[in-house]
């Protein structure tokens, strides 16, 4: 297994602690005069998004996290049983409803999306930034109210809920950001 | 930063330009208090035992057929040891502006070959060696005169401990408290949880309005400075710091021969413990040493952390023509 010395210590790189992998968001190296060395790292864990810090001295590694991005379709959901297609391969995977985590608020068939794979099996997904979605139910929309910083809860095509604005009617498409879950615009149809 | 394009400079010619201001006034001031400009060799053949110092060689060899046969010679990490070596035969007051080189220092404030200024004079104690530390930053960066604060009014004030008297425990307790981390196999070290403390705690508040000294380290932490027997030995020595930057690091100078061999054993046994590259023992300091080294003080000021304060760089890289990813 490849593995990363400190003096590769860099943002970006992405390591495996106690076998679940971690993308180095910080790393900072502290030298009092004629002292110790050491690397200040902050760690995203890829699985669950939990922050670790930790420091290292000069000469520690960490083992390279075999992580791989692809880029999928989604196709459809099967219970509690989410399946996306390889873009390039036509492979499937089967995703579980903890894999795909909030994700599942944004799955509209035939998206695009992209899927992390660790040591070959997938992890997490990411969907587009952005998508649009459908609305399906909310109370009736508030007429001449214009104003963003009214918002109600809108029920949209893959069952979700968003904040969004009170002028929003069923039927409506919104766009919203899959990272915040914030509403972005109405779309015009 | 694509292939092509790091032949650049990485430091804009304005910085180039703070940089040669600034070198000229280091002369300038040394100059005026007569001090002796030397320039020394940065290849030697022994180089400074230290357990933290990771030096790099070169290979003198005579057949260009065979450039790994010959002479190993080091890039020295300060010119401490040639310095020491002119005062020993006679040198009252000297400086020299030059490169050291230090091997797994890559950071925002290291890079492995940078520029040192370094001075002895003899005679000087520490307070009259923190004294000339403090004129000259303040030509350099007008900080005025220097405050100063004992390495334990430091932590009694900033951690709320006695960096002398405090056991393992206690430090432990401490760092732990603060989320401050130490690799495992360091845990049974004293000053490196020490050293934690005081890059977390205490260094990010020292030099805040101008410039502050901390001086009066503990005894383990002597490297090559004089150790005063009060009631709780410590070291003597200093180091000057601005907006919580380590700039210079100073020693009322160890002058003991016998005690320069017993700290060099010590420095080395802990390398060969840490697995680290053991070192050549000097010969040529020690002749020095047994031969008298006169009582003084002797700085060495990171000249590019300087530049960088001057013109407001918050990577060391802003102010090197070439920083080691260019080089």
């Amino acid at each position: 297994m490849a593995s990363y010395n400190t003096s590769d210590f860099r943002k970006g790189l992405k390591v495996q602690i106690d076998g679940e992998p971690y993308l180095m968001v910080e790393m900072n190296f502290v030298k009092p005069g004629k002292g110790n060395a050491f690397y200040k790292c902050r760690l995203k864990n890829l699985i669950r998004g939990n922050v670790l810090d930790r420091t290292y001295k000069g000469g520690d590694s960490l083992e390279a996290a075999d992580v791989e991005e692809i880029n999928t379709q989604y196709l459809y959901r099967q219970g509690e049983t989410f399946v996306f297609m390889d873009n390039g391969t036509y492979e499937q995977y089967e995703l579980s409803a903890e894999q795909v985590d909030d994700g599942w608020k944004y799955l509209k068939e035939g998206m695009p999306c992209q899927i992390m794979l660790f040591n070959e099996i997938p992890v997490t997904i990411t969907p587009p930034n952005q998508v649009e979605l459908k609305v399906e139910y909310c109370e009736p929309a508030a007429k001449g109210n214009t104003a963003t910083n009214v918002t109600k809860p809108v029920k949209v095509e893959t069952g979700a809920e968003f904040q969004c604005p009170a002028f929003i009617d069923i039927g409506n498409v919104v766009k919203i950001d899959t990272r915040s879950g914030e509403y972005v615009e109405r779309v015009k149809s | 930063m694509s292939a092509s394009d790091d032949f650049r400079p990485a430091a804009t010619w304005e910085r180039l330009q703070t940089r040669a201001a600034l070198l000229r006034r280091v002369r300038e001031f040394f100059q005026k208090r007569d001090f002796l400009e030397v320039e020394t060799p940065l290849l030697s053949a022994d180089i400074v035992i230290d357990r933290h110092l990771e030096p790099l060689w070169t290979t003198l060899y005579d057949d260009p057929s065979r450039p790994d046969d010959g002479r190993r010679l080091w890039l020295q990490t300060s010119p401490e040891f040639a310095m020491k070596r002119l005062l020993a035969a006679g040198g009252r007051a000297l400086y020299q502006i030059t490169r050291a080189f230090r091997a797994a220092e890559n950071g925002p404030l290291h890079n492995p070959e940078f520029t040192l200024v370094e001075w002895y004079r003899v005679g000087d104690s520490m307070q009259q060696g923190m004294t000339l530390l403090s004129e000259l930053v303040d030509v350099l960066l007008q900080t005025g005169s220097a405050e100063r604060i004992s390495y334990a009014e430091a932590f009694e004030k900033f951690v709320g401990l006695d960096p002398h008297r405090s056991s393992l425990d206690q430090l432990k307790k401490s760092a732990t408290n603060h989320h401050i981390q130490l690799p495992a196999v360091l845990h049974a070290d004293r000053d490196a949880w020490l050293q934690r403390l005081l890059t977390e705690l205490v260094e990010p508040q020292l030099g805040q309005s101008g410039a502050t000294i901390l001086f009066d380290y503990p005894a383990t932490q002597a490297a090559l400075a004089r150790i005063r027997p009060d009631n709780v030995p410590v070291a003597e020595r200093f180091e000057l710091y601005i907006n919580g930057i380590e700039l210079a690091n100073g020693y009322h100078e160890l002058t003991d021969p016998r005690e320069l061999l017993e700290r060099e054993k010590g420095a080395q046994q802990q390398r060969i413990d840490e697995g680290k590259l053991s070192l050549p023992p000097n010969q040529r300091l020690l002749a020095a040493m047994q031969n008298g080294l006169p009582a003084c003080t002797g700085v060495a000021l990171g000249f590019d952390r300087v530049v960088m304060l001057a013109c407001g760089a918050r990577h060391i890289d802003e102010v090197l023509a070439f920083p080691i990813d260019r080089a």
